[in-house]
C-alpha cells in the first residue's frame, strides 16, 4: 500500500517537526517502528484479502439463536408445570383440610343435638316429678292450684 | 442538472472514495483492535455512516480524515459498550502479541535480521499495548498511517500540541520496552 507522502514502506520520518528533541529518532528505533509499520501491513494486505467467512457466521449465530431458544422454552415450560402443580397440591391439601374440618363441625353439632336432648329429657322427668304428690296430699295440691290461678 | 444525474454522480464520487480508502481504515482498525472480524465489522459501519452523512461532507478536511474521525469515534464506542456490558460473555477474537508480530513482508532478509525484526515488532506492540487509547490512536495514526499533525488533530479533535505530547509520551513507552534511551 502506498503511503500519503510518497514514502516507500518501512520509511520513517527523521523526527516530528517542532517536537523536543528526545524524539529524534535513533536508528534503533526508526528500524523498529519500520518493521512495525511492514508488519501491520502485510497482516492487513493478508487479512484485507483473506475470504469472507460471513455465511459461516450467520449459521453459527443462528444455531446459537436456536439452543438459546429451545432451553428458554424448556425453562418457561417446567416453571409453569411446577406452578401448576404446585398450585393443584396446594389445592388438594386444602381439600382436605376443608372436608375435615366440616367433618369435625358435624360431628360436633350431633354432639351437642344429642345433648340438648338429653337435657330436655332429663328437665320433662324433673318437672312431672317436681309436679306429682302423694295421692293422700293431692287435694291440697288442688287448692294450691287454685290459688297461683287466682 | 437534474437532481438524479447529481445523485449518481455523488454516488459515484462516494463509491471511489469506499474503494480508495477502504483499506487504510481497516488497516488502522485492525491495528487498533488485533481483531479480523471486529475491524472488518467496524470499517462497514464506518462506510455506512459516511454513506448516511455523505451529504453533510463540507470538503473542511480531507475525506481520507473525515473517514478517520468516524472510526476513530466508532472503535471509542465499541470499546464503550464493551465496558458497559462487562457482566456478558463477551467473545473476543483478538490475536495475540506473539500471533500478530508473526507479520513480517516477504523482503530478502537473512534469519538472523528476521529473528531481528520480530522481536522488535512484538516490542513495539507490546509497548502500544500499555498505551492509553487516546495515545494510541495518535501513535498507529502517525507510524502506520503516516498521517501528518495537522491531519491527526483533525481526525482525532484534539490540538496540536497534544498530539504531539501523545506521540512524545508514546515513543519514550517504545523506546523504553526497546531498551534504549528511557
Amino acid at each position: 500500500m502506498s503511503l500519503q507522502d510518497g514514502r516507500t514502506e518501512g520509511q520513517m520520518p527523521d523526527l516530528i517537526p517542532d517536537l523536543a528533541p528526545d524524539l529524534v529518532m535513533d536508528p534503533v528505533l526508526k528500524q523498529a517502528l519500520g518493521n512495525f509499520r511492514q508488519s501491520v501491513q502485510a497482516w492487513s494486505d493478508a487479512a484485507y484479502s483473506r475470504p469472507r467467512t460471513a455465511a459461516q457466521v450467520v449459521a453459527r449465530r443462528s444455531w446459537r439463536l436456536a439452543v438459546g431458544w429451545a432451553l428458554g422454552c424448556v425453562l418457561a415450560t417446567g416453571s409453569l408445570a411446577g406452578g401448576l402443580y404446585e398450585h393443584h397440591y396446594q389445592q388438594q391439601a386444602m381439600a382436605r383440610i376443608k372436608a375435615a374440618q366440616e367433618a369435625k363441625q358435624s360431628q360436633l353439632a350431633r354432639q351437642q343435638r344429642a345433648g340438648a336432648a338429653d337435657e330436655d329429657l332429663l328437665a320433662a322427668v324433673d318437672s312431672d316429678i317436681s309436679r306429682s304428690v302423694p295421692a293422700a296430699l293431692e287435694p291440697l295440691a288442688q287448692l294450691m292450684d287454685g290459688d297461683e290461678d287466682q | 442538472m437534474t437532481a438524479e444525474a447529481a445523485e449518481a454522480i455523488a454516488a459515484q464520487e462516494f463509491a471511489r472514495i469506499v474503494e480508495s480508502h477502504r483499506p487504510q481504515i481497516f488497516r488502522f482498525l485492525l491495528a487498533s483492535t488485533r481483531d479480523i472480524d471486529l475491524a472488518e465489522t467496524l470499517t462497514q459501519e464506518c462506510f455506512l455512516k459516511a454513506h448516511r452523512n455523505w451529504s453533510h461532507f463540507r470538503g473542511d478536511s480531507s475525506a481520507m480524515t473525515w473517514l478517520m474521525r468516524i472510526a476513530i469515534n466508532l472503535q471509542k464506542d465499541h470499546w464503550r459498550n464493551r465496558r458497559l456490558q462487562f457482566w456478558r460473555h463477551t467473545q473476543t477474537n483478538a490475536v495475540d502479541l506473539d500471533e500478530a508480530s508473526e507479520w513480517l513482508p516477504s523482503g530478502e532478509r537473512s534469519a538472523e535480521q528476521k529473528i531481528l525484526a520480530r522481536e522488535q515488532v512484538e516490542k513495539v506492540w507490546k509497548a502500544a499495548e500499555r498505551l492509553s487509547q487516546r495515545q494510541r490512536t495518535v501513535f498507529l495514526l502517525r507510524y502506520i498511517e503516516d498521517q501528518e499533525l495537522s491531519d491527526i488533530a483533525q481526525a482525532t479533535g484534539l490540538s496540536e500540541g497534544t498530539v504531539k505530547a501523545h506521540l512524545s509520551r508514546a515513543l519514550q513507552k517504545v523506546r523504553a520496552e526497546l531498551g534504549g534511551k528511557r
